[in-house]
C-alpha cells in the first residue's frame, strides 16, 4: 500500500482539575503515521504544550497509554491505517488513573502496589550454583515481558469501575506476582497477601486485562488462575497444597 | 528573580539519569544506609531508553564455547575500539561484567537457557565467541526492570521521576548540586548534593533517523560541558547497520544484530550477499569468504569461520552505505535483510519474539516470509565525558559521570553487548566511589548568584520575545546533521559549524505557550540548547580527526592513520562558552596486556608500535 495524504479529524481531551475539555483539530496525515505522530504533529503546528507521555515510540516502554475512540491503547503501537479516514477520531486519557493534564495521568500508585511485593529470593546457595533449564522459566519469562503500561489496570473493572485500588493489585501485578511465584528458584511464599492484600479473589476472570495487553501475554489464563488456584489449594484444600509442595 | 518559590532537596549522592546506569549506580550508593540517594529520572521509573536495547549483554562464561575467557573479551573489546579505548576500562569492563551479571540474575533476572541450565550466550559483531547473555530480544528491558524491582525496596533512595535538569550548579571547579524542575507540577527545584552521576545517556537525537527514544537529546554532555566538564571522543558516533528504513513509521527501529547472528543475511537490489565483498583485512582471519564456510559455521563447526554480517558495527554500515551509492539500493535507499530464507518460522518466534512481533503489528511485515529493507541508525556516542579509570570522577571535584555520557571504554566503537556491560559494571563503580567521597564532604552553600542564573535560563522560554518553534528548529538540525555529517568533509563540517552557530541564536530564543505545568514545549525549548551544543562539540572533533576510525568516518580521509591512533582531542568550555580543544595522547599499553595481545597472532592486526 503506497502511502498518501488526508485530513484527519481528531477530538482530544485538554485541560486539568475541572476545567477540561475536548478540543477538535484537523491534522495532515499520512497514511503510514501512527496516531502519537499525528499528537506530535498538533505540538509542532498549534500546541506545543499538549502534554503526552512517551518515550520510546516503538512500543517498549509502556509510557503512551492512552485511550483511542474509547479502547485503551499504546499511542505508538496505534497506525492511522486501523481507524477511519473519515470519521473524528476521539483521544483521551487513561480513565482509572487520577488526571495530571490533557492526556497524561497519575500512575504512582502502580508503584506503591509494586512495593509491597516481596522480591524474588534465591536459595542460600544459589550463588555457586546457578542452575536454571529453560523449560522451567518459559512462563516466568513470558510475564517478564510486560512494559509496564498499565492498560490492563486501565480496563480492569474492579479498577476502573469499583475503584478498589486499596484492596486490588491489579492485573499487571497478579503478574508481577505469577512471575515469583512460578520461579523455579524462589523460596519466598507470597500465597498469604495474594489473597488478602492483592485481592485476588476480586477478579471475577473477564478477561479484559488479556485482552488490551500490547505485550500479548496471557494474563487470566496463565497469571491470575493459576494463581487463584494455588490460593483455593492453600486455604481450603490444604491437603493438595502440602502434595503440590512436596512434589513441586 | 528571587519572587520565584523554590522547592529544596539534599542527597547525599544526587545521580542524573534512571536508565541502567543511573539505577544501577543508585543502589551502589545505597548500599551505604547512612547516605540519601536521590535520583532524577526525565522519565517514569523503568521507561528509559535502556528498555530498548536487545541483544544482550557481554560476559565472558564461555558457557557455550569454552575457549572464551576474559583475554579474548579485552582483545576483541580493545581491537573492536580501533586500538583508540582506554585499556584500563576495558580490562575492567571485561573482569566484572560476568559478576554483574550474576548478581542481576540473583535479583531476579531471568535470562535464556543453555541444556545444561546455564546462562545460554549469544553471537554477536566482533565478539569471537558466543558471549551475550540475553532474553530473547529484550535483554534492555530485562535489566531494567529487575533494576526497578530492586530499588523499590532501597528506603534510602528518593525518586525524582519526570524531572528536567537545567544546570549544574559548580563553583572553584567543586560540585554542589543541580537545578531543574518538576514537569508535572512545573515547579522549580534546587537539588543540593555532595557528589553528582551523570548517568544521562546518548545523543540520537541529533539525527533523522535514530534509534533512540525521546529523551537521547544529549543534555548531559551539554550540562557537563557548560560546568567546564572535559568531554573526549565525540567525534566517534556509532551508526547502527540495521535500522529498519521502511514504512517510515519503524525507519529508525533497530533489527538487533542477534537476527544477523541467527543467521540473517545482507542482499542487495540484484539480490547479490554482498558482505564478503567488504571484509577488511584485519579481520580477513576471522571472517568466513564463501557462503558455504558461513553455513557451516551457522550450523555450528567450530573450524568455520563467522559470516561477514557479523563483522563489527562501522563495518556493516560503510558496506551498505557504499551498496546504496554504487545503485543497488532497495527501493528505499537501504539493502535487504533476511532471515526467512534461513531460519523456519517457529525458530524465529521462539529466538526473536519482540522483534517479530513489533514488525508484525506495526508494519504488518512478517519476518519469518519476507526480507526487510534496512539502513544505518544513528545509536550509540561511544565520546562523552572524561574520567578517572579508577574512580569515574571527572575533572569537576565531586562530579562523576558513567555509561553512554562518559568516554573511553569503547574508543572509536563500540561493540554490541559491551553498552549494556558498560552501564552496569561503571554504574557500579561509579555509585561505590561517589558514595564513599560523599562520606568525606560536607553539603555547601550555594551562591545566590548560581541560582538567579538557573532560574533565568530555565525560564527563558516563557518569554514573550522568545518565538522560535523548537520542534520546527530540532527537525531543521536534525536533517541538516544527518547530510553534513554524513558526508563529514572539510567543506560540510564547515557549513554545519556555520549553521550550527547560526541555530545556537535561535535556540536560545525558542519559546513554548501554556502555563508550566507538564507542558512538553517548554522541555523541547530547553533541550534544543543541548542538542545544538551537542552537535557543535561533534563537529568540532570530527574536524579535527583527519583520517576515518570506527565510528568516526571522513569522506576525505578514508584510511585510518595508525600514527593518531592514541591521540586524544580533549573539549572543554571556553571563558566566554566557546569549544576549547587540546590534544593528549593515551597511556600505553600495560607490558602485562601487550602479553595478552600477543597471544592472537593469527590476527592481521595492529595496536601500532608493538607488533
Ligand atoms: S480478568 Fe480479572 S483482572 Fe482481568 S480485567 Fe477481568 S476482573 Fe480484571
Ligand atoms: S501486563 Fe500487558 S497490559 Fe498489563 S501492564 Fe503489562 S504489558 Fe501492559
Ligand atoms: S512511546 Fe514507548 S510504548 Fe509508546
Amino acid at each position: 500500500m503506497a502511502e498518501y495524504n488526508y485530513n484527519l479529524k481528531m477530538s482530544v481531551q485538554r485541560g486539568s482539575g475541572e476545567d477540561i475539555s475536548m478540543v477538535n483539530y484537523e491534522v495532515e496525515v499520512d497514511s503510514k503515521m501512527v496516531v502519537l505522530d499525528a499528537l506530535h504533529k498538533i505540538q509542532t503546528d498549534e500546541a506545543p504544550d499538549l502534554s503526552i507521555r512517551w518515550n520510546c515510540k516503538a512500543g517498549k516502554c509502556g509510557s503512551c497509554s492512552a485511550e483511542i475512540n474509547g479502547k485503551p491503547k499504546l499511542l505508538c503501537m496505534s497506525k492511522l491505517s486501523d481507524f477511519s479516514e473519515t470519521e473524528v477520531m476521539v483521544v483521551k486519557p487513561m480513565h482509572t488513573f487520577p488526571l495530571i493534564k490533557d492526556l497524561v495521568t497519575d500512575v504512582s500508585w502502580n508503584y506503591l502496589v509494586n512495593k509491597k511485593i516481596k522480591p524474588f529470593s534465591p536459595p542460600d546457595n544459589f550463588k555457586d550454583d546457578p542452575k536454571m533449564m529453560q523449560q522451567e522459566v518459559d512462563r516466568v519469562q513470558e510475564f517478564r515481558k510486560c512494559i509496564e503500561c498499565f492498560l490492563c489496570q486501565d480496563v480492569c473493572h474492579v479498577l476502573r469501575s469499583h475503584q478498589r485500588f486499596d484492596v486490588f493489585a491489579g492485573p499487571r501485578f497478579m503478574v508481577r506476582l505469577a512471575s515469583l511465584e512460578m520461579h523455579p528458584l524462589d523460596t519466598e511464599d507470597r500465597i498469604p497477601e495474594i489473597k488478602n492484600v492483592f485481592g485476588s479473589g476480586l477478579c471475577n476472570i473477564t478477561k479484559c486485562c488479556t485482552e488490551v495487553c500490547p505485550e500479548s501475554i496471557p494474563i487470566t489464563d496463565e497469571a491470575i488462575i493459576p494463581l487463584k488456584e494455588r490460593v483455593v489449594d492453600r486455604y481450603y484444600d490444604p491437603l493438595k497444597w502440602i502434595v503440590r509442595k512436596i512434589f513441586g | 528573580m528571587s519572587e520565584e518559590k523554590l522547592i529544596h532537596k539534599e542527597y547525599d549522592v544526587l545521580v542524573i539519569g534512571a536508565g541502567g546506569t543511573g539505577l544501577r549506580a543508585a543502589i551502589a550508593a545505597a548500599q551505604d544506609k547512612e547516605l540519601k540517594i536521590g535520583i532524577i529520572s526525565k522519565t517514569l521509573l523503568g521507561k528509559a531508553h535502556t528498555v530498548m536495547a536487545e541483544g544482550g549483554v557481554a560476559g565472558s562464561f564461555g558457557n557455550v564455547n569454552p575457549n572464551d575467557n576474559w583475554k579474548v573479551h579485552f582483545r576483541d573489546t580493545f581491537k573492536g575500539s580501533y586500538w583508540h579505548g582506554n585499556w584500563r576500562l576495558a580490562k575492567i569492563l571485561v573482569d566484572e561484567a560476568p559478576e554483574r551479571i550474576l548478581e542481576l540474575e540473583r535479583w531476579g533476572a531471568v535470562w535464556d537457557r543453555t541444556p545444561e541450565g546455564k546462562i545460554l550466550q549469544r553471537n554477536f559483531g566482533g565478539h569471537a565467541y558466543p558471549r551475550l547473555a540475553h532474553i530473547g530480544d529484550r535483554t534492555g528491558l530485562e535489566l531494567i526492570r529487575t533494576l526497578e524491582e530492586h530499588i523499590i525496596h532501597e528506603d534510602n533512595i528518593d525518586l525524582n521521576m519526570e524531572t528536567t535538569i537545567t544546570k549544574l550548579l559548580v563553583k572553584d571547579n567543586k560540585i554542589l548540586g543541580a537545578f531543574g524542575f518538576d514537569r508535572v507540577t512545573g515547579q522549580l527545584i534546587v537539588f543540593k548534593a555532595k557528589t553528582v552521576i551523570m548517568a544521562t545517556g546518548g545523543l540520537g537525537k541529533l539525527f533523522t533517523i535514530t534509534s533512540n527514544s525521546w529523551e537521547g537529546t544529549g543534555d548531559g554532555y551539554s550540562l557537563a560541558f557548560e560546568a567546564g566538564a572535559e568531554l573526549i571522543d565525540m567525534e566517534f558516533i556509532q551508526f547502527h547497520p540495521t535500522g529498519m528504513a521502511y514504512p517510515p513509521n519503524v525507519a529508525g527501529t533497530l533489527v538487533t544484530e542477534g537476527v544477523r547472528g541467527e543467521g540473517a543475511y545482507l542482499k542487495n537490489s540484484e539480490g547479490e550477499r554482498f558482505m564478503f565483498n567488504y571484509i577488511p583485512e584485519k579481520f580477513s582471519k576471522d571472517y568466513a569468504d564463501t557462503e558455504e564456510e558461513a553455513n557451516r559455521w551457522l550450523e555450528g563447526d567450530e573450524n568455520a569461520r563467522k559470516p561477514p554480517e557479523l563483522l563489527t558495527r562501522d563495518v556493516v554500515a560503510a558496506a551498505i552505505r557504499s551498496e546504496v551509492a554504487a545503485g543497488r539500493g532497495s527501493p528505499h535507499g537501504a539493502a535487504w535483510l533476511d532471515i526467512a530464507c534461513v531460519r523456519d518460522a517457529d525458530y524465529i518466534k521462539k529466538k526473536l519474539p519482540s522483534m517479530y512481533h513489533q514488525m508484525k503489528t506495526l508494519s504488518k511485515l512478517d519476518i519469518t516470509k519476507e526480507a526487510f529493507e534496512v539502513a544505518p541508525t544513528a545509536h550509540h556516542a561511544m565520546g562523552g565525558m572524561r574520567y578517572k579509570w579508577d574512580t569515574n570522577e571527572t575533572n569537576i571535584s565531586g562530579l562523576y559521570a558513567a555509561g553512554e555520557a562518559a568516554g573511553g571504554v569503547h574508543g572509536g566503537n563500540r561493540l554490541g553487548g559491551n553498552a549494556l556491560a558498560d552501564i552496569i559494571v561503571f554504574g557500579k563503580r561509579a555509585g561505590d566511589a561517589a558514595a564513599i567521597a560523599a562520606k568525606t564532604k560536607s553539603f555547601e552553600d550555594i551562591p545566590q548568584n548560581l541560582i538567579d542564573e538557573a532560574i533565568e535560563v530555565t525560564l527563558a522560554p516563557f518569554k514573550e520575545e522568545n518565538t522560535e518553534n523548537p520542534y520546527l528548529l530540532h527537525e531543521e538540525l536534525r536533517d541538516m546533521m544527518t547530510v553534513e555529517y554524513g558526508f563529514s568533509t572539510e567543506e560540510s563540517l564547515t557549513k554545519a559549524k556555520k549553521i550550527l552557530e547560526e541555530m545556537k541564536v535561535r535556540a536560545s530564543k525558542c519559546g513554548t505557550s501554556g502555563d508550566r505545568a507538564y507542558n512538553p514545549g517548554w522541555d523541547q525549548a530547553l533541550s534544543m540548547k543541548h542538542v545544538v551544543q551537542v552537535a557543535l562539540l561533534t563537529i568540532e572533533s570530527s574536524l579535527m580527526r583527519k583520517e576515518s576510525r570506527g565510528g568516526h568516518a571522513r569522506g576525505d580521509y578514508l584510511e585510518t592513520d595508525t600514527s593518531i591512533q592514541d591521540i586524544l582531542y580533549v573539549q572543554k568550555r571556553g571563558p566566554n562558552g566557546e569549544i576549547v580543544v587540546h590534544e593528549e595522547i593515551l597511556e600505553p599499553v600495560s607490558e602485562e596486556l601487550l602479553k595478552v595481545l600477543a597471544e592472537f597472532k593469527d590476527d592481521g592486526y595492529q595496536y601500532h608500535g608493538k607488533k
